[in-house]
């Protein structure tokens, strides 16, 4: 009580509402909360830079990798190039042109054996016909991550707006689509497989198509219950007591706050589709060579796993990490969608 | 209520509505409930929570199916509109909700939640236009045009629910329905809600259905009142009547439990528990007009007590 | 009514980090509570109620910092000086806590008698059989018709009112020494908030525990209450014995509050609200926190924090209308029948 001046003691009354009813906070709309949140994930964040990184170098791959290269090999020349192992053209053991054969003591230098000309050098090695290993992954991870992802999105097309349509009806047309679902989720998938492959023969869009049609139905389901529970939301009345059309509602209201869930849904099918494509390729219901997948060079190279090691491991490893990355990041975004994970 | 033969707006005549018909969890949310709303008039509707006070305005704006009885909107029949008719009806009556959080999209921004309705109408001419009627509604509800590009849930909960009320309001409506629209809300920021309510009654002539559990702001902003319990409509009567001269046991009950910020009262105060026995005897009740405008559910022998009970 | 306080509140900050900055939730609380006597705090939504209450109970978000100063003495310790599990000995048995929510309150998985038993195996270390008899006998404490029947029922076989009853009876099993009820009615209708309020008391007059009740209803404040604090902002503006905060009000925000709320005489039109909503506490304003809103705001209020000023001994409030160079202002008509109603008794009692 020091320094006041007599006009401190006047009345100046209230401010106006531009000052009483003032947020300071920035303006966050949802998204950008959700990657405020995803970017505190260490994890997360990386994964999708990996993933980022393998999407667009699977892209531009098509320029210096074409499919035709990597199938190519030279029919007069199998002797020389096939199984060559990895040689980084670096002294670094086990990557530099050597390998030790099971039963052998010491590691043989088979580019030399096998008279593959100086200077000549498949960073990652050539399989049993003398391919580079480097092109056939390129080509397969190609594959791989096409059909994964268009099966998913074909997922995401049915499945949404199965489960949106079936959850906003309710009654007995929502009766009746649930127990499609169930009649369909009853079979197994090897059999829809299989059958698909008689009827289309078995190229990539046999297995796309077959990955699709067992994939929707978990995202119908779960499109359907969340439905159910947001079409009680009284945004949702508001807007039908506006007038709002069924459709519009769905665009604006329903989806959008479905989104988060949907978009960790997809996070999570699309390594599920990649593994299924391998299992397809295991059992040769899989990608027809020449061309290859991940899978088809997994399942390709494992008679030979005890010779040539590396022709499994490198195609499994990528097929790992990748899904991998996507699981991480379906993780990440999860935690990201959800409010209640952090208050800050 | 300012001409001498006030208009009827809303009629509902033995209306019931029962979830699940038939099924062993069947539930008689509305149970041969009828009464009017007069145009200009702020209706209140009061009760315990799961009364069936939400079903009825829900019923009214054609969100849920009546089992029987009807309602009739300006005269007509709401059950058979259609079409052009349909969307009049959808301009001409609206809601505004309890929960201020559940009732706005969180991904819409402010502005685009309040413009829906003058979307889905097209009551705007070009994209400045429909701006600045968005402008206005946040003006008329006390918000800046700062706030118009914000998400809802950077609001506090009486900022909401005056964003739910400016949405209400973008289509020109004659009739709302205000379930519990303070309930969620801190005391002082009722006030607030309920000033803005009244004042906005006036300004443009407005019929409100004003539904609540606790029945002290309900008198202070209703004309009449209506007094629900499992589903029946137990009294109806003027603000005045229903708060100072209740009738019914239940509006008794209800009337003894609202705290009052005044130690003095409330060390005095007795809660009347309610004996749910005089609903449940079985015996035929009618609405009994016990004295001018207030009727109350009785037989005859009671609503002659209940005449005689009243000073 | 001046005997020792249980509990002393001192200084007491909370800050929390986010990501827009530091948000100041509790700026400079203090206050006792004294044995047996239920204190009230009220205030607006956001203004640091359920933040005081949960550092209480050492249960605030991980966040949440509380700088050195701050002293919460209970039992001549410090509690903000306690270990976790140290806590777990205070917390649900010295110290209970009623919430605003009794579903997250209640494990939907466990069995309600189960539910109630566990403070008393957990702290009293008594026997599972002997603490579900004493879970019935508190189920009939609270009310709860046919406890027999429904010792083994899951909560979501309840209603809210029940429910809320439940979690009564847990805060109550183990006998505690404070009792927090954090708006415990709020989420209730008024009948069955009325039965609650009822069941409280009389409890309390058995246990003599000492109870802080939270709500923003002054309904319910004047009938529950011994002493209030009315808190804006993160700050107390002003507390009192119950009639003192009823009819001798000082400060512009409980005259605000006040005002908000019908009472049995009041006319239509009448009913005066609160202008604009709570400052932000991001950037909480310099000055008065309340001056943005308040039409008798004076010069002062937005360069200079008000300190308390003494009313009683028993009445603090924090307005520079109290200063002694302060215009004299005309509170609102409510207000001054309720100040007439003050002088009244206040003769009544000279005699
Ligand atoms: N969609 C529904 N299906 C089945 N029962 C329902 C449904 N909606 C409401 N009910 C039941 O109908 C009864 C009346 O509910 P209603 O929501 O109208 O009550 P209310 O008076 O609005 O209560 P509150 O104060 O809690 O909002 C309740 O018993 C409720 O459980
Ligand atoms: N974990 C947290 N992180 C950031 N801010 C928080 C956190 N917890 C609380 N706050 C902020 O602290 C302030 C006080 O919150 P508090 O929950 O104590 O309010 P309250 O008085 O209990 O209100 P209500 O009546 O709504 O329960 C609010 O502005 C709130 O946003
Ligand atoms: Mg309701
Ligand atoms: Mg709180």
């Amino acid at each position: 009580m020091m320094t006041a001046n007599t006009e401190d003691f006047v009345i100046v009354g209230a401010k106006n509402s531009d000052a009483n009813e003032h947020i300071s906070k920035p303006a966050l709309s949802f998204w950008q909360d959700a990657w405020r949140r995803l970017k505190l994930n260490k994890l997360a964040v990386i994964s999708m830079w990996f993933l980022i990184l393998i999407l667009a170098f699977a892209v531009i791959s098509n320029i210096f990798v074409p499919q035709k290269d990597a199938n190519a090999f030279n029919s007069d020349k199998v002797g020389v190039y096939k199984n060559l192992p990895p040689n980084s053209g670096l002294p670094i053991p086990g990557w530099d042109g050597k390998i030790k054969a099971p039963g052998d003591n010491a590691s043989t230098d088979v580019y030399e054996s096998q008279g593959v000309p100086d200077g000549e050098k498949f960073i990652l090695g050539t399989d049993n016909i003398g391919r580079s290993v480097a092109k056939r992954v390129t080509v397969g991870l190609r594959i791989s991550l096409l059909v994964a992802i268009v099966a998913t999105l074909i997922d995401l097309l049915i499945g949404v707006a199965y489960g949106v349509f079936a959850g906003w009806k309710g009654g007995w047309i929502d009766n009746t689509m649930q127990r499609i679902i169930e009649i369909l989720s009853s079979i197994p998938n090897l059999i829809i497989v299989t059958m698909l492959g008689l009827l289309l023969g078995n190229g990539i869009l046999s297995i796309i198509l077959a990955i699709a049609m067992t994939g929707w139905l978990g995202m119908a389901r779960q499109v359907r219950n969340m439905t159910l529970s947001l079409k009680e939301r009284d945004y949702v009345l508001a807007a039908q007591s506006l007038g709002e059309s069924s459709f519009k509602i769905a665009i604006k209201h329903l989806i959008p706050n479905m989104a988060g869930t949907i978009i960790v849904q997809v996070m999570m099918t699309v390594p599920t589709a990649i593994m299924f494509e391998a299992v397809l390729s295991a059992i040769n219901l899989g990608v027809k060579p020449p061309t290859a997948s991940l899978g088809s060079l997994i399942s390709d190279a494992q008679a030979m796993l005890q010779f040539y090691p590396y022709q499994v491991l490198i195609p499994s490893a990528i097929l790992v990490v990748v899904s991998l990355a996507f699981v991480l990041l379906g993780d990440g975004l999860r935690d990201a969608f959800d409010p209640r994970a952090s208050e800050d | 209520m300012t001409e001498s033969i006030p208009k009827k707006l809303i009629e509902l005549k033995d209306l019931q509505l029962y979830f699940n018909q038939g099924k062993a969890n069947e539930v008689r949310a509305i149970d041969h409930v009828s009464f009017d709303i007069y145009e200009g008039e702020i209706f209140g509707l009061v009760g315990e929570s799961g009364s069936g006070k939400t079903t009825i305005g829900r019923s009214i704006l054609k969100l849920y199916e009546p089992t029987a009885g009807d309602i009739l909107f300006e005269g007509k029949d709401i059950s058979y509109l259609k079409g052009k008719q349909l969307s009049d009806f959808r301009k001409k009556a609206q809601m505004i909700f309890q929960d201020p959080q559940a009732s706005l999209n969180g991904r819409m921004k402010v502005r685009d939640i309040i413009a829906e309705g003058i979307d889905v109408n097209k009551l705007a001419t070009s994209k400045s236009d429909r701006d600045q009627k968005v402008q206005k509604l946040l003006d008329l509800v006390g918000l800046n045009k700062d706030h118009a590009t914000r998400y809802p849930h950077e609001f506090s909960g009486g900022q909401r629910q005056r964003i739910g009320i400016a949405r209400a309001l973008a289509v020109d409506p004659k009739f709302i329905i205000a379930d519990e629209p303070i309930s969620a809300l801190d005391v002082s920021i009722q006030a607030q809600v309920v000033n803005l309510m009244k004042e906005l009654q006036k300004r443009h002539s407005l019929t409100y259905l004003f539904i609540a559990h606790d029945l002290s702001m309900v008198k202070y902003i209703s004309d009449r009142i209506g007094v629900m319990h499992w589903g029946k409509l137990l009294e109806i009567g003027s603000a005045d009547a229903v708060y100072n001269h209740p009738l019914h046991p239940y509006t008794k009950s209800l009337l003894s439990a609202i705290p009052v910020p005044d130690p003095e009262v409330e060390k005095a105060r007795q809660h009347i528990d309610y004996d749910t026995h005089i609903e449940t005897d079985g015996k035929e009740r009618t609405m009994i007009e016990v004295n001018e405008g207030h009727f109350v559910l009785a037989t005859a022998e009671e609503a002659a007590e209940y005449k005689a009970q009243q000073i | 009514m001046m005997s020792n306080p249980i509990l002393k509140v001192e200084n007491l900050h909370v800050n929390f980090n986010t990501y827009a900055g530091t948000v100041q939730a509790i700026r400079d609380v203090s206050f006792d509570l004294n044995k047996g006597e239920t204190l009230a705090i009220v205030g607006e939504s956001g203004s640091g109620k359920s933040v005081t209450t949960k550092t209480l109970m050492g249960l605030n978000a991980k966040n949440a910092v509380i700088p050195e100063n701050s002293r919460l003495i209970f039992k001549d310790r410090n509690l903000l000086d306690l270990k976790e599990e140290e806590w777990q000995s205070v917390r649900g048995n010295e110290i209970a806590m009623i919430f605003q929510d009794p579903m997250t309150s209640l494990d939907p998985t466990m069995k309600i008698g189960m539910q109630i038993a566990e403070p008393l195996i957990k702290h009293r270390h008594i026997k599972k059989e002997a603490a579900l008899t004493r879970a019935l006998e508190l189920m009939k404490g609270v009310g709860i018709p046919n406890a027999e029947e429904h010792i083994n029922d899951y909560p979501h076989q309840w209603s809210g009112g029940m429910r809320q009853r439940a979690v009564v009876a847990i805060a109550l099993a183990a006998d505690p020494e404070i009792l927090i009820a954090d708006e415990p009615t709020t989420a209730l209708d008024v009948t069955i908030q009325a039965q609650i309020l009822t069941l409280m008391k009389k409890l309390q007059q058995e246990t003599e525990s000492s109870i802080i009740f939270i709500t923003h209803d002054l309904g319910v404040v004047a009938g529950m209450a011994d002493r209030v604090a009315v808190m804006y902002a993160g700050k107390i503006v002003e507390y009192g014995t119950v009639d003192e905060i009823f009819f001798n009000p000082q400060h512009p925000y409980t005259w605000g509050l006040l005002n908000s709320m019908p009472t049995t005489d009041t006319q239509v039109g009448t009913l005066e609200a609160i202008p604009g909503t709570p400052p932000d506490l991001l950037e909480p304003p310099k000055g008065d926190a309340f001056a943005a809103r308040n039409v008798y705001a004076l010069g002062i209020d937005s360069k200079q924090e008000p300190p308390f000023f003494k009313v009683s001994e028993t009445h603090f409030a924090a307005t520079w209308l109290l200063d002694e160079r302060a215009p004299k202002v005309i509170p609102p008509v409510q207000i001054q029948k309720r100040w007439a109603h003050w002088l009244e008794m206040q003769g009544q009692e000279a005699y």
